[in-house]
């Protein structure tokens, strides 16, 4: 025993939407290794399909830690066995707007909002409950979200 | 959440905006009540924007399922326990 206080590894969930819009994995990717290098523990939560597409993209697991499935993580945090400092949701359609308002009401985790999409702005005006909203047209494109996400700087919050 | 699966529902509505789901409910169901996002009803934790409508018609049970791909379901089961249990927190 040392005697020092122990202090616990901040953790952050990213809360992942439908892959069909290119730009998540990339994003998530990137979100992850910032949060790591900031020395926060990221979980990835998705569907299948979302979380394959990182497990694949990341097959030795460089950047990646857990990975779990979306409504496996819903159920832990509505039932109190678990929660996190800081969630990410990932939005580009109205289930996203609905899983970040989800995430807002039974977390006490930091809530950001990642809106991205051909029509962000349509999502964004869905969005009145209390976060940081880290909004871009992105598509296929990943860096006005990128840009949009190193502005904020959560990693740093 | 795979019980969804093995429930026997019927879709009431699908691909439908949270707000649509919720307004349809409101609109058609006199009996209904409002719940937190999380609450859990048969063994689904319910997303959405609170506050969120369950439909009440006898037996049946009306509630939103919502998946990332393909938006908000409104589902209706028959269970009589489960009913019973919502009717009776609106007292």
């Amino acid at each position: 025993m040392s005697g020092e206080p122990t202090t616990q590894e901040k953790t952050a969930l990213l809360v992942l939407g439908c892959p069909q819009v290119p730009v998540q994995t990339s994003i998530a990717l990137y979100l992850i290794n910032r949060l790591k290098k900031a020395g926060i523990t990221p979980v990835a939560a998705g569907n299948k399909a979302a979380n394959t597409l990182l497990v694949v993209a990341d097959t030795d697991r460089h950047y990646l830690g857990e990975v779990m499935d979306l409504d496996r993580a819903v159920a832990l945090i509505s039932d109190g066995k678990r929660d996190f400092d800081l969630c990410f949701v990932f939005i580009h359609n109205d289930a996203g707007v609905s899983y970040a308002a989800t995430m807002g009401a039974i977390s006490k985790a930091k809530l950001f909002t990642l809106v991205y999409g051909e029509h962000y702005e349509e999502q964004v005006k869905k969005i009145d409950f209390p976060c940081t909203s880290i909004a871009a047209k992105a598509v296929h494109n990943p860096l006005p979200l990128k840009k949009a996400l190193d502005e904020v700087k959560p990693w740093a919050a | 959440m795979g019980c969804v699966e093995s429930m026997n529902y019927e879709i009431v509505l699908r691909d439908a905006t949270f707000r649509e789901s919720r307004d349809y409910i409101k609109a058609h169901f006199k009996d209904f009540i409002d719940v937190q996002p999380g609450f859990k009803i048969f063994d689904v934790h319910v997303i959405g924007l609170p506050p969120i409508a369950i439909g009440l018609d006898g037996d049946f049970v009306i509630f939103p399922y919502t998946k990332p791909c393909h938006g908000t379901f409104l589902l209706r089961v028959e269970d009589k326990e489960e009913s019973a249990r919502l009717r009776a927190m609106k007292k």
